[in-house]
């Protein structure tokens, strides 16, 4: 069987947990396993699932999940994979998803390799395919181990609904006691996506000149109902928060659109967001490195052609 | 307190990245290899801060043949005690943390460090992997670490959209993200001293990998760029649209 491990927040099922359902549902069909996920804590409306191709959701209800505790919740979802004899374990490449699958895995006794990009090869092996080198190159790597373990990179495949009717089990196995005390979660307000998890991104760098500039990309941003972003330099100046600090040492974003503004393109800016499906540059300097990475240019000052811009858009969705 | 920095030897950031015949290894040559960043300016730095306050030693550990021993040198003279060297090259994420994990069971340490992830294969996975083997709590992605006293810690860690304040009690392992110290440049006076400082070699334990490469690629070229007339953005905008399809 292919579990699926699915994280959720405040009840609701995350983008991210779904991709895992039917990243999962995708290998599994190619194995001829069936898929199964698995809920951890109490409340969570598990009928979307069905639709990206789980069967069954199994859901473990108590209250240590309230908070999240990577040693509970990495040993419990091994316990659930030993006890329904799962060959494959799918986790989501997230903040969290992250704290969970080296222990995961150590715990099954299972190879693991995360962020994945592409359905398992399974022909021959079971073969995986991530980015490496902040993005500058692929691998293959061949998970050996008899239980397999992987997390799925965020926007890496497409949902397609393929309705599979649901039946919810709960389970009780022994859990073990948080070993953490989580003092307090500050999320910011927003009606956008976290960057991790954005499809569309606006991003600004040293060519707007300084903070009291960021209103025409915020315009911009909300027009395409996008998350905003920035480069190291900006970070570092605290023109703009550290989390929205795009780039090698930041974060890595795979968004279908993203929009740079006034960012030169250095190597390290460059591998962590050349992964995104569209990129538009705007840059007053031909020479900028960054139109080398970029489906569309536009040569010409920000100030002006960022407006201009924000106003097409807005016709366009009139 | 006894604390332990684990750290990773990567290609430069800014390094060009090719691959060798068969696409099974990195070509080398032209390559400047680093001690991982996220290792040197977050996790061996916040360590060393802790030590200047508290007391006590600050080991590194790494996985890797006598030529990292550059890499192990850095650290010794940017601040650390002494190092440990598992004379082994680093094949995968589950081999690196067992052999970390198991001298780790051996000595002991109030605080491990790791950096958030490697460079190179980005895995994130060697810090929990440890936590797992020698059942302590792992705290991933943190910006920010205040001890309270000397075996409690208050932790600020990096999720999607927000922060997570949590309290943990030491021993503990901790991945290191951006915020968590400020980068140091060795002085003389460190890299001098780093030369007389001990480095130990330590065997390695027999384990099979669980994990192989197969095949390295290099990301498909991008069609070159379609420059835009910056009078027309509502052509930009139809293009994103109706052939970008992503609006």
């Amino acid at each position: 069987m292919v579990l699926v491990f699915v994280e959720t927040e405040n009840g609701k099922v995350r983008k991210a947990g779904l991709e895992a359902v039917h990243f999962g549902y995708l290998t599994s069909q190619k194995m001829g396993l069936p898929c199964h996920a698995l809920i951890l804590g109490e409340g969570a409306d598990a009928s979307s699932l069905g639709l990206y191709g789980a069967t069954t959701v199994h859901q473990i209800s108590s209250n240590h999940f309230n908070r999240f505790d990577n040693q509970v919740f990495s040993d419990a979802i091994a316990k659930v994979a030993q006890h329904l004899a799962a060959s494959v374990v799918v986790l989501s490449h997230s903040a969290n998803g992250k704290s969970l699958i080296g222990q995961v895995a150590y715990h099954l006794g299972a190879g693991s390799v995360s962020a994945v990009i592409e359905i398992p090869e399974t022909e021959n092996g079971f073969i995986v395919k991530k980015g490496v080198f902040s993005s500058k190159a692929l691998v293959k790597m061949e998970i050996t181990s008899p239980i397999k373990v992987i997390s799925v990179q965020g926007n890496a495949i497409q949902l397609n609904v393929v309705g599979t009717e649901i039946t919810v089990k709960p389970l009780e196995i022994p859990l073990v006691d948080p070993k953490i005390d989580v003092i307090s979660v500050d999320k910011l307000q927003s009606n956008v996506a976290p960057l991790p998890e954005a499809e569309r991104v606006v991003s600004g760098g040293r060519g707007l000149k300084g903070p009291e500039n960021w209103g025409i990309l915020e315009d911009l941003a909300q027009a395409l109902n996008a998350t905003t972003a920035c480069s190291r330099p900006v970070a570092d100046s605290d023109w703009r928060p550290h989390h929205e600090h795009v780039g090698q040492t930041g974060i890595a974003i795979r968004p279908n659109l993203y929009i740079a503004i006034g960012i030169s393109g250095a190597i390290q800016h460059l591998a962590g967001v050349n992964n995104s499906k569209t990129i538009v540059v705007i840059n007053k300097d031909p020479e900028a490195p960054f139109f080398k990475a970029a489906n569309y240019g536009v040569v010409g000052d920000l100030f002006e052609v960022v407006p201009r811009l924000t106003a097409a858009i807005k016709s366009l969705n009139e | 307190m006894k604390l332990l920095v684990c750290i990773s030897k990567t290609p430069d950031t800014t390094a060009k990245i090719a691959f060798n015949g068969d696409h099974t290894t990195l070509e080398t040559a032209g390559i400047t290899f680093i001690m991982n960043p996220y290792d040197e300016w977050y996790a061996l730095v916040k360590a060393i801060e802790i030590q200047e306050t508290w007391g006590g030693t600050v080991s590194v550990l790494h996985v890797g043949p006598s030529e990292n021993d550059a890499i192990i040198r850095k650290a010794l003279a940017i601040g650390a005690s002494d190092a440990f060297r598992i004379d082994a090259e680093a094949v995968s994420a589950d081999q690196a943390a067992f052999q970390m994990a198991t001298f780790i069971e051996k000595h002991g340490f109030d605080i491990i460090f790791t950096g958030k992830e490697t460079i190179d294969y980005n895995g994130a996975e060697v810090g929990g992997r440890m936590a797992a083997q020698l059942s302590l709590p792992f705290i991933s992605f943190a910006s920010h670490l205040e001890m309270e006293s000397e075996n409690e810690a208050v932790i600020k860690r990096d999720i999607e959209g927000g922060t997570e304040t949590l309290k943990v009690k030491t021993p503990f392992i901790i991945s290191a993200a951006k915020g968590m110290a400020e980068q140091r440049i060795p002085n003389m006076k460190g890299i001098m001293t780093s030369k007389s400082k001990p480095l130990q070699v330590i065997q390695p334990e027999a384990y099979q990998p669980k994990v192989k490469v197969v095949q390295h690629e290099l990301p498909p070229a991008k069609k070159s760029v379609q420059y835009i007339n910056p009078e027309n953005m509502t052509e930009l905008a139809r293009l994103l649209r109706e052939e970008a399809k992503v609006i």
